[in-house]
């Protein structure tokens, strides 16, 4: 389980640093989401799968999954969403701004502001 | 702090008084409060003339980093009491001609004397200091009041060309200098010239004694105008003359010889030195000489002449350490200690002469308003005392007697002709071409002193060449080249008079642990030593540098006289220029301003350094074991995410790419059930709607973005990248997986979460009570995000925008 999900993990950072290396914004910030998504994934892996119940105390079960993992990546997933809806925004704006989405044809635009 | 301390540091103190006086007493010329300083602290130190002639040093220390071994210790013998004389005294003598020379309504004194207190200051420093990094500290000083004081006249060009250049040359050399004091220290284990002196036994056979020796050579060649560092003084020409005469012929271009004086007893004795001193100085002194014919300047004659004497006193000194080699009393070694005995007679002598003809030079400029040999001619009827000191100047210069300088170049020809008997480091060899580069420089030399005294002073005088009314300069200019002029005489007719006072010692500091107790070196300086080989190499001199003066014109004409700048300085303009291009094609080659090679450069940086890293400790691992079963379930999950996210990076449309990571995130949401996280799974799911809906506000309620994208180039290099970090997570997490160390700590959160926290869900227990910063912080990011983005929607700062 953990090798599949590993390759998982790896194609979603694949895809995310190819996006990422494109020219347009809307591309960089979608690749941005599932560099994320594969990092959180990734964490949860590395806690170990299935190895009992939820971690939660009323289920009595003999053993539980790792909650440490699950808390880091309860705290990641706010900050990346806080900062994904900052960057988005400011793509827009930028958008607004220079007229385009590219990042090429920003370069220059440095002074326009 | 003893009184000598303080005599060390008094002209920083003085310094920082003078933009006062400048202010409130315009109408006193400020150079009148500097004056008196020099004056005191020369007849301050003369005291202890007594005290070192008879073989004493005088020594205080005050700790100033005790901790890392820097005191600041000044240590006084005959050699530093030598070097305190000539900067103290001519530093008198050029304050008082500067007060003449500078206009008090057109100048800004106060930066000048500034200036000037502070590099007196820090040579002071230098010469007093017993302390290698204080030496240093100095050093770098002396470095910087010099270029202030050559770019003085800042609106020019040209002075912030040759202060620049002398900056670089210099700091670079005492930079390098300062690696070799480390080294010094790292061998030693103490900063203290004396101690280091003191274990030189144990240092000369370590493997960084010739690195160490190399580095401060480096330092003072530098420093001394050394070939092929010597491309600065020329350009230091462009300082007011007062500096000129100061700082480029009598005081700071002696540093490097004060240095390599200082620390022949460290590094003497060896080949190496022998070589490397006596080799440079003897290449400068003849490079120098010959330059100096073809120069048109005045002033550029005079520091071509400077450059060539300092080589002369360079050569003499190495020539000097292969007495560090015998015992005393050995009859080659009375030779060498003769050679050195040489090297301190002349570089009085050339202290005397230069800083008069300097004056002199500042006379001519002054009073006719240009120092072109070309234009000048004529003047001996019209200004006959700067006429009569420069005659005694350029005769002691020339080598002519009865003058000091006829003295010290006979030493030097003793010196050279008796290198060649040395049987030592190969002399046998190549020692003759000491004796035939020394005579053939001192022709030069003879030639230019000609050249300098018949073109500014015979033939005829043309009115039409000058802008102002030519006379000759007043009575304060004059004083400090009279002065000056009558050492020249004096020391000329009575040499001994300086004998035991100022050389003897001077000689006993540069070679210590020659003598015995209560033993001095034999010094007798006479004007005529029979018919003998020197003798007849000077009447040569004479001979062939009138011939060539007298040919001048035959070969003035030529490309040799016509090209006055030296060749190394294209070489340094050359490498300054492509350092700066070469620096600036390469960041333009890296910085393209795209962010896309940026991050290029930063995944591949990754992919190789940790790619490289996995390989060399062959870190990749697949057991197998502890793994959990794939049930069909999460098989399909997997898939569709895989094929959701591939979706996401082809799509040609913003509304399919958005979709597709909406996909991604809601199977993320699906794994998370399937692992047993609840709470990941809801927030998971509530945020992956909220960021869709997000998305889709940005790009599908907004009319201004294109739906579709603009076209999306595939680009190999790209994909080549991103399947790299691709493989090398999956590696990394697979590899990691299998190698754990320890276990984690879910067993302390099952036990505690309900006993110490009160709570079944351990998941929130965490968040809240057992890692409730993180939880405070995080909620402050989202804050933070959320007025930003207000913020940025709201505020309008730009016109176009409203």
């Amino acid at each position: 389980m953990e090798i599949l999900i590993s390759i998982v993990v790896g194609i979603l950072f694949t895809v995310g640093v190819y996006l990422i290396l494109s020219r347009n914004m809307t591309r960089i910030i979608i690749g941005t989401g599932i560099l994320s998504h594969g990092v959180h994934l990734l964490l949860l892996t590395m806690g170990g799968l299935k190895q009992g119940a939820p971690p939660l105390l009323g289920e009595k079960a003999a053993s539980y999954t790792d909650p440490l993992p699950q808390a880091l990546i309860l705290t990641a997933i706010v900050i990346s969403f806080g900062v994904t809806s900052f960057f988005l925004v400011l793509a827009y704006r930028a958008y607004k701004a220079h007229g385009t989405d590219n990042m090429d044809e920003m370069e220059g635009a440095k002074s326009d502001e | 702090m003893t009184l000598l301390h303080w005599a060390t540091i008094s002209p920083f103190l003085l310094a920082i008084l003078i933009p006062f006086f400048y202010k409130y007493f315009r109408q006193v010329h400020t150079g009148w409060f500097v004056l008196i300083l020099p004056l005191i602290l020369f007849i301050y130190f003369l005291r202890f003339l007594p005290t070192t002639s008879n073989g004493g040093v005088v020594t205080y220390e005050v700790p100033w980093v005790p901790s890392l071994g820097i005191n600041f210790t000044v240590y006084l013998d005959g050699l530093s009491l030598l070097f305190v004389l000539l900067i103290t005294g001519i530093g008198t003598l050029v304050v008082l001609y500067s007060i003449y020379y500078l206009s008090k309504v057109k100048e800004k004194l106060n930066n000048f004397y500034v200036y000037l207190l502070m590099f007196m200051g820090a040579m002071l420093g230098v010469v007093l200091s017993d302390n290698l990094i204080v030496l240093y500290a100095f050093w770098e000083m002396t470095s910087l009041a010099s270029s202030l004081l050559i770019s003085y006249w800042y609106h020019r060009k040209k002075s912030t060309y040759g202060a620049q250049k002398s900056m670089l040359i210099t700091v670079t050399g005492g930079f390098a200098m300062l690696g070799g004091f480390a080294l010094l220290y790292l061998m030693t284990g103490t900063f203290s010239i004396r101690g280091i002196i003191d274990q030189v036994a144990l240092i000369s056979t370590d493997a960084l004694f010739i690195p160490a020796m190399l580095l401060v050579l480096l330092g003072a060649f530098t420093k001394s105008a050394q070939f092929p560092f010597h491309i600065w003084l020329p350009d230091a020409m462009e300082a007011p003359t007062p500096v000129s005469a100061y700082l480029h012929s009598a005081t700071m271009v002696k540093a490097g010889i004060y240095l390599v004086a200082r620390l022949t007893p460290v590094f003497g004795g060896v080949p190496e030195w022998f070589w490397l001193l006596s080799g440079f100085g003897i290449i400068t002194l003849c490079w120098g000489s010959i330059s100096a014919v073809r120069q048109k300047d005045l002033k550029a004659i005079l520091a071509f002449s400077t450059i060539s004497q300092l080589g002369l006193i360079m050569c003499l000194l190495g020539l000097g350490s292969a007495s560090l080699y015998f015992g005393y009393g050995e009859e080659p070694e009375k030779y060498t200690t003769a050679a050195t005995l040489a090297a301190i007679f002349h570089l009085i002598n050339h202290a005397t002469f230069k800083g008069s003809l300097f004056m002199t030079a500042g006379i001519i400029d002054h009073e006719t308003g240009t120092r072109d040999i070309r234009k000048l001619g004529g003047l001996m009827t019209i200004m006959p005392v700067t006429f009569t000191i420069s005659l005694i100047g350029l005769a002691s210069m020339a080598g002519l007697p009865p003058f000091n300088g006829f003295l010290s170049k006979e030493m030097f020809f003793t010196g050279v002709l008796k290198a060649t008997e040395l049987s030592i480091f190969n002399m046998q060899t190549w020692g003759f071409i000491f004796p035939i580069l020394a005579w053939v420089a001192s022709v030069f030399t003879f030639a230019y002193c000609l050249i300098m005294f018949f073109k500014t002073f015979t033939g005829k005088f043309r009115p039409e060449n000058y802008q102002v009314k030519v006379h000759e300069a007043p009575i304060g200019m004059l004083i400090s080249p009279i002065i000056l002029g009558s050492l020249v005489v004096i020391f000329g007719f009575f040499p001994n008079i300086l004998a035991y006072t100022l050389i003897e010692p001077s000689v006993a500091a540069i070679l210590p642990n020659l003598l015995g107790e209560g033993e001095k070196f034999d010094i007798h300086i006479y004007h005529w030593h029979g018919f003998n080989t020197e003798l007849f190499m000077t009447l040569g001199v004479i001979i062939f540098g009138t011939l060539i003066y007298l040919t001048m014109k035959s070969w003035a004409k030529s490309h040799f006289y016509l090209q006055e700048r030296d060749p190394i300085n294209y070489l340094y303009d050359g490498s300054l220029e492509g350092l700066a291009r070469g620096g600036q094609s390469f960041t333009s080659f890296y910085m393209t301003g795209s962010m896309r090679h940026y991050l290029l450069y930063i995944f591949s940086f990754l992919v190789l350094f940790l790619g490289f890293m996995f390989f060399r400790l062959d870190a990749v691992s697949f057991s197998g074991t502890e793994s959990a079963p794939i049930s069909a379930f999460e098989a399909i999950v997997a898939l569709v995410m895989v094929t959701a996210a591939i979706v996401v990076a082809v799509a040609r449309t913003r509304l399919t790419a958005i979709i597709g990571l909406g996909a991604v995130g809601y199977s993320l949401a699906t794994f998370f059930v399937l692992f047993r996280a609840p709470d990941l799974a809801l927030t998971q799911m509530v945020i992956e709607t909220i960021s869709t809906v997000l998305f889709l506000l940005c790009f599908y309620h907004l009319p201004l973005f294109k739906k579709k994208f603009e076209s999306v180039p595939f680009k190999l290099g790209n994909l080549i990248v991103s399947l790299g970090v691709g493989i090398l997570v999956t590696l990394l997490a697979i590899s990691s997986h299998h190698s754990k160390f320890f276990d984690s700590l879910k067993d302390f959160f099952i036990g505690a979460s309900y006993d110490e926290a009160g709570g079944k869900n351990m998941v929130n227990v965490i968040l809240v009570d057992f890692r409730g910063f993180d939880t405070l912080f995080e909620i402050l990011v989202l804050t933070i995000a959320a007025i930003g983005i207000y913020l940025m929607i709201k505020l309008r700062v730009a016109k176009e925008e409203q």
